[in-house]
């Protein structure tokens, strides 16, 4: 199964429950501020995620979309 | 339409039912236990309403709000202390615009008080007894007609201006029993008010709330509350003028207060006192012009409660000095009869050479 | 590639308030997944509460009415007799329906009132900066119980679920987290058990759900949840508490 993910940075709020959920550790902190003054959350596609879309599950900001094959 | 003998607490019942008030949220409390089990009686099992004995008066005008809000018309009533609980509720009814009615059979206080008719919450009634800055429309009855009148006028005016409206009655009219014709009968089952929260069918969902992080738009909703409470003194004022055209002192008197004045003034009036009466009927609007119109005929007002002196605040300030106002009162429930306030109307009528 | 996970539709297009990690912005969510797979997003009104929620009615797209603090369940009470078509949640924090609201709470569960009741439980006041709730747990310190709860001066944490599934006009009780993926899918179903509850009209409802307060615990939203599974599910275990619904399922 393949699958993506698109993290909209701008709602980020750097809370890193995504990064600690992610089966494949396939997302990290940006080092860039957002806006908002927040690190927002990067997603490092490697071609490897598979769409469990848990990231979007634990993100309280609704800032992740995810797609599956 | 026929007379019918009522008490006064199952009159406001009966006249709430026809009305067509369709919620009744209550808890008991003395002295207007009656009122609660009539609506038990009569509205539990009527097709559309609700009677519900709540766990507390707290929980009663909660729920007066939530019917309200769900566009429907409902009531609650209690005495004293359960009046006192009601007013964060009432607060929020008035800063949300939302109609109710709320009874207030009242007794004697303050605390746990005594179960006999008192006329001391007239404060808490007519200055907005809980936070904020708010007024209720504030009704006085004064006989069981009038507590039939002003039921189905409560829920008028509430609807229409939609501000909450407290019936200020006491325990002797609720118990008292007197001959009564009901207005009208509403319809089965009323329209539901336009701004009701009936869920987003159709239109953008609504929210109804006052809590706001913007202080502006707080002081624009009191500014807003305060303009209708102008329109309410130009066009919804009530009271009563009782042999004040050629009187030389005029008691003010409201509810049943004004009951025993009227038979103390009709003694003094055998006497040749020239003696009225001035009887608030809206307490809220108060009357003000009105009373102070009859300051350009006599200089000498008689200001009689069944407390220590509330309303005499307010005729006070209606006058604005242009007359001199003795008080008369008893607290705590005991009832004064209409020979004790004759023999102070006639002590003052000497004193001041009215003869 | 096909989208798989978006934005509810009953949940508005608006930033959220809250604190990173907080419960409530998962908990709104999962609510409205809830609503809108049952839809009844035109039949819903909601109570928020007084606390960090109190401008829930910014995120969910249904009518709502804002309630004095802890009277929720009467103002639902009030909702639901007055149009019984609607479909009436209240959404209530610990303090809100544990400790001002218990009465109300129980009443109107003892009533059977055909409401649903989403109960927050994050052991702490949130909004009023961390004080001591009926449900939070000996030792812990707060800022009004500053040597951390003591037994002998603050009493115990206070179980409302297992309380009210005491009561007979209940009808569905479970505790949930929302502390991780799998938990968080187990929110979402009970939310909307809860809701068809209120459909089928069998009683009062409630799901009390164990909600990370980063802010007030003064954990990071990761250590936060993590304390959420380790420590307060061991004294305010995740299950059923009571179904009498005859259904194994929502879905």
């Amino acid at each position: 199964m393949k699958g993506r993910i698109v993290i909209d940075q701008m709602l980020c709020k750097g809370c890193e429950l995504c990064i600690a959920f992610c089966p494949k550790q396939l997302i990290t902190l940006s080092d860039e501020l957002n806006a908002a003054g927040y690190l927002p959350s990067s997603f490092n596609d490697r071609g490897d995620c598979n769409g469990c879309a848990s990231c979007a599950v634990v993100c309280p900001e609704v800032a992740i979309e995810v797609y599956r094959e | 339409m026929n007379k019918m003998l009522f008490t006064g607490n199952a009159a406001i019942g009966e006249a709430a039912v026809r009305a067509g008030c369709q919620c009744y949220f209550g808890y008991p409390i003395t002295p207007q236990n009656e009122l609660t089990e009539y609506m038990a009686n009569n509205l539990s099992r009527r097709p559309g309403c609700t009677f519900i004995q709540a766990e507390s008066e707290i929980a009663a005008i909660n729920m007066v709000y939530g019917a309200s809000v769900a566009g429907v018309r409902a009531m609650t009533s209690s005495s004293g202390p359960g009046i006192s609980l009601k007013q964060e509720g009432i607060s929020f009814l008035a800063a949300c615009q939302l109609p109710a009615v709320i009874v207030n059979m009242s007794r004697g206080g303050p605390g746990l008080g005594s179960i006999a008719a008192a006329q001391s919450d007239y404060h808490q009634a007519t200055h907005g007894g809980g936070h904020g800055d708010y007024r209720t429309i504030v009704l006085g009855p004064s006989s069981v007609q009038e507590l039939a009148d002003l039921t189905y006028r409560a829920f008028e005016m509430s609807d229409k201006y939609l501000i909450p409206v407290m019936i200020l009655g006491d325990g002797m009219l609720g118990q008292m029993m007197e001959p009564v014709e009901f207005k009208y009968e509403a319809p089965e089952v009323l329209p539901v008010r336009a701004d009701a929260l009936r869920g987003a069918k159709g239109r953008p969902s609504r929210f109804v709330r006052t809590f706001t992080s913007n202080p502006s738009e707080l002081e624009e909703l009191n500014w807003s509350l305060f303009r209708r409470y102008q329109l309410l003194q130009k066009e919804e004022v009530s009271f009563e003028n009782y042999l004040t055209q050629d009187a030389r002192l005029i008691v003010t008197a409201f509810g049943i207060g004004a009951r025993i004045a009227k038979g103390a003034i009709k003694q003094a009036r055998g006497y040749g006192m020239k003696v009225g009466l001035f009887r608030p009927i809206t307490l809220f609007p108060f009357p003000r012009e009105q009373l102070k119109e009859l300051a350009k005929t006599t200089s000498y007002f008689l200001d009689f409660e069944m407390n220590m002196g509330q309303m005499i605040d307010d005729v006070k300030l209606s006058l604005e000095g242009a007359g001199e106002v003795s008080f008369y009162g008893r607290p705590g429930g005991v009832i004064p009869t209409s020979t004790e306030l004759l023999r102070v109307i006639s002590r003052i009528y000497s004193q001041k050479g009215l003869g | 590639m096909k989208k798989i996970f978006s934005r509810p539709k009953s949940l508005k297009k608006a930033v959220f308030h809250y604190c990173p990690g907080c419960g409530h912005s998962i908990i709104h969510r999962i609510a409205c997944e809830a609503i809108d797979e049952l839809g009844i997003q035109e039949k819903a009104i909601g109570v928020p509460p007084p606390g960090c929620s109190v401008f829930a009615y910014y995120y969910f797209d249904v009518d709502m009415v804002e309630s004095a603090h802890g009277r929720g369940a009467a103002v639902a009470t009030g909702i639901k007799r007055a149009y019984p078509g609607a479909i009436v949640f209240t959404y209530q924090g610990d303090g809100d329906l544990s400790a001002i609201g218990t009465t109300e709470t129980l009443h109107a569960a003892n009533r059977g009132e055909n409401i649903t009741a989403i109960f927050i439980n994050n052991a702490v006041y949130g909004m009023t900066g961390g004080q001591m709730a009926p449900t939070t747990m000996l030792g812990m310190k707060t800022t009004t119980s500053p040597y951390g709860r003591d037994d002998r001066f603050e009493g115990y944490p206070i179980k409302m679920s297992e309380i009210l599934g005491q009561v007979r006009g209940t009808c569905y009780i479970e505790r949930v987290a929302v502390n991780s993926p799998s938990n968080i899918r187990k929110a979402r179903k009970a939310i909307k058990k809860a809701f068809q509850c209120q459909i089928d009209g069998l009683g009062y409802s409630l799901v009390e759900i164990l909600s990370p307060c980063p802010t007030n615990w003064k954990k990071s939203p990761v250590e936060a949840w993590k304390w959420v599974g380790e420590v307060m599910a061991k004294e305010f275990p995740l299950g059923i508490i009571k179904d009498t619904t005859g259904k194994s399922d929502a879905d």
